[in-house]
């Protein structure tokens, strides 16, 4: 049978048509895509109309400046600068000159239109590929003028998503522990704002410490830590209703409350008998249920994406490593085996990697590793940075950092920062006051 | 008697049999042989294509022209076999054809085959200033003519040139200009099947007459997203980059190429 076959293709093989060229182009560039936002075009009736409604003399240049903000800071995108722009943005909306676009080396285009109706902010938008040509997405909004922030976080979304393929992280909120006043005495506040820094707003008085606030992966609800007559609570509370209830009273250390991924569940670590362990408790039935149960300090418990295992850190090799074993708490490995010592683990939503922060010879580290604790990559580094909290498209990482004080003690201060997986593009953002333990919240309009 | 002959053949035998083991050059030693290199033989182009600068060119061009008439200047004259029109070249006759065509190009007037060459000494006595004109006018043509001729391909040539693939130069000049082109989509994932093959038909001047993805089917599926994204990518590099830094001859071996566009190396970081 064998000998059949070769002596066939011993035969066949003189009529073998030639073969087409192939070249394989397995390297590109990183360079930011260069993209131009056209200002949305706006009626002039309309325009009157918002500006009586929300003070905004051209809504529609302030919604292509948030969507312009977004793209830039996000690291992969190049927004090209208005004054180059050779089409009008109403012409440009109906038919762009892609010759134009061309000329200005834009390879994306983002036009639009804003019209007030029924009381309401309409807006358009077409993405188009300037090289091919061709419209690329187009789609419509109808929301309260008020809204109007949120409508240029949805468009960058939709854009980001069609552009590099993962899904974007604007229409986004960051939840964080305001800080004000002297390092020793300082007034510890819940504050929420949105991605890019703006609507910023205070969710406590101060009257009370607020600790590490986590976002609930599937919904607008809050978890934190909060000291009440010097006793460790675990409160939740709604964003979006701003009720607010009481899950539990826990005795001496309590660290890090944090959802499982349906958020039906809180994993936290507190210390019982003298000795910190990992608990979890059941938020309909307040069952609590030990899931690690060592003579170590296990802490910062985080769930994977798909809630089949936990990562924590704990020092049961002697030194603070992160480990990571089956939600039911069995099959315990270690996998930082770094010089230094490592904590705060957080798996990313991708379920890819997890982010940790790194203490090696006096500095701290931001850093990535994959889930085996393979390929660990350091992404920053500084006097003292902590606390990395993912973006719900697991690109970006946000953390806080604090500088060093003088001799006299002055010249503290805590801010946010943000990098994403490439390690270049770190960038500080915007609080009114100082602030730490940030945490991303996934998307709104999910 | 009996007994001393065997005790002479026994002791014998264990004296050969002694030589046979200490001796050295018995001995089967396991030759000490070296690793094996493996050399792949590849076949490069003889100039690179990689386009050199106007000026450059320019200047290389010149030189080249002095080079060749030196050459003319030394040469004593030489015979001229007659060249069959209808010969169909053989491929051990490709050097030799390069050598004709040079000599066509230095002195037109042997496209005469029975015209012979004339030295330099000679050609000054038939030097005629007033001709100069006509002179560089023919000798344009002439080397139009004989770039036609270079670019025409026969049958043989055909074959030899369909089964070859770009050279390496060739290919790292356009995996060079491309790799600057493409913008990768950096939120792909890297450990998907996601390669991208498009198929090109060039026009002689490296621009894409035609462009098709060749698995195109996979774009409007659903959960495609991510090869949609980086099929567009992959598009929009060949369409920025053109024209092609295609090889300068040989049209028909490149005016359809296959682009292999695979990102998992550079997302995998």
């Amino acid at each position: 049978m064998i000998r059949i076959l070769f002596l066939f293709l011993l035969i066949i093989s003189p009529f073998k048509v030639s073969a087409l060229i192939e070249v394989d182009i397995t390297r590109g560039n990183l360079n930011p895509l260069p993209i131009a936002v056209s200002p949305l075009s706006i009626d002039e009736n309309s325009r009157k109309n918002f500006e009586k409604i929300i003070k905004k003399k051209n809504i529609g240049l302030d919604i292509s400046a948030v969507v312009e903000n977004n793209l830039k800071k996000s690291g992969l995108f190049n927004p090209l600068n208005k004054d180059a722009f050779l089409q009008a943005p109403d012409i440009a909306n109906l038919k762009p000159r892609f010759e134009d676009w061309n000329l200005i080396k834009a390879q994306a285009l983002i036009t639009g239109k804003v019209n007030f109706v029924n009381d309401k902010l309409r807006v358009e938008f077409r993405l188009w590929d300037v090289l091919a040509g061709k419209e690329m997405m187009a789609l419509a909004f109808t929301t309260v003028p008020n809204n109007w922030r949120r409508v240029g976080h949805i468009i960058t979304d939709k854009v980001y998503e069609r552009l590099t393929g993962e899904k974007g992280y604007f229409d986004t909120r960051i939840i964080y522990v305001s800080e004000e006043g002297p390092k020793t005495r300082r007034i510890k506040k819940l504050a929420i704002m949105d991605q890019d820094g703006a609507n910023n707003k205070f969710l406590t008085l101060g009257n009370e410490l607020v600790l590490t606030p986590r976002f609930n992966p599937t919904s607008q609800m809050v978890t934190y830590l909060s000291y009440f007559r010097n006793l460790p609570r675990v409160y939740l509370l709604d964003i979006e209703t701003g009720t607010q209830e009481v899950v539990g009273d826990f005795p001496g250390m309590t660290f890090a409350p944090r959802f499982s991924p349906d958020g039906k569940k809180i994993i936290m670590s507190f210390a019982k008998d003298g000795n910190s362990d990992i608990f979890t408790m059941d938020l309909e039935n307040r069952v609590v249920e030990k899931i690690t149960n060592h003579p170590s300090i296990d802490t910062s418990p985080s769930y994977s994406p798909d809630g089949k295992f936990i990562s924590f850190n704990s020092d049961r090799s002697g030194y603070q490593q992160i480990y990571v074993m089956k939600s039911d708490g069995s099959n315990v490995k270690r996998i930082s085996f770094g010089r230094g010592l490592y904590g705060t683990p957080v798996w990313s939503p991708r379920g890819d990697l997890i982010a940790f922060t790194k203490l090696h010879k006096g500095k701290f580290y931001i850093g990535v590793m994959r889930t085996d604790g393979s390929g660990e990559r350091l992404l920053t580094e500084n006097f003292y940075q902590e606390a990395p909290s993912w973006s719900p498209n697991g690109r970006v990482l946000i953390f806080y950092r604090e500088t060093k004080t003088n001799d006299k003690g002055e010249g503290f201060s805590a801010k946010l920062w943000s990098i994403d997986l490439t390690g270049y593009n770190e960038r500080l953002v915007d609080t009114p006051t100082d602030a730490s333990d940030p945490s991303w919240s996934s998307l709104l309009s999910n | 008697m009996n007994r001393s002959l065997l005790i002479s053949s026994v002791l014998h035998i264990f004296l050969i049999m002694i030589t046979a083991i200490s001796l050295p050059f018995l001995a089967k030693k396991p030759v000490d042989l070296p690793p094996i290199v493996s050399v792949e033989l590849i076949q490069i182009t003889e100039k690179t294509n990689i386009p050199f600068a106007p000026k450059a060119k320019k200047t290389i061009e010149k030189i080249k022209e002095k080079e060749k008439k030196l050459v003319s200047e030394q040469a004593p004259p030489k015979k001229i076999k007659k060249i069959k029109p209808d010969s169909v070249p053989m491929p051990d006759d490709k050097v030799k054809k390069v050598e004709k065509i040079k000599e066509d190009k230095q002195n037109p007037e042997k496209i005469d085959n029975e015209v012979k060459q004339v030295s330099e000494f000679e050609k000054k006595e038939l030097f005629d200033p007033n001709n100069i004109a006509a002179l560089i006018d023919k000798s344009k043509v002439e080397s139009a003519e004989t770039v036609n001729k270079t670019d025409k391909v026969t049958q043989d040539q055909k074959k030899n040139v369909e089964n070859k693939g770009l050279s390496l130069s060739e290919e790292d000049a356009l995996k060079a200009q491309i790799f600057g082109c493409w913008s990768i989509p950096l939120g792909l994932p890297y450990n998907e099947d996601l390669l991208v093959r498009i198929k090109l038909e060039l026009n002689p001047d490296g621009t894409v007459s035609q462009s098709e993805i060749l698995d195109h089917a996979r774009m409007n599926k659903p959960g495609q997203g991510f090869y949609k994204v980086l099929a567009e990518s992959a598009l929009r590099a060949v369409k920025l980059c053109q024209p092609l830094r295609v090889p300068t001859t040989g049209y028909e071996r490149w005016k359809e190429l296959q682009l292999n566009f695979d990102a998992r190396e550079m997302l995998e970081g």
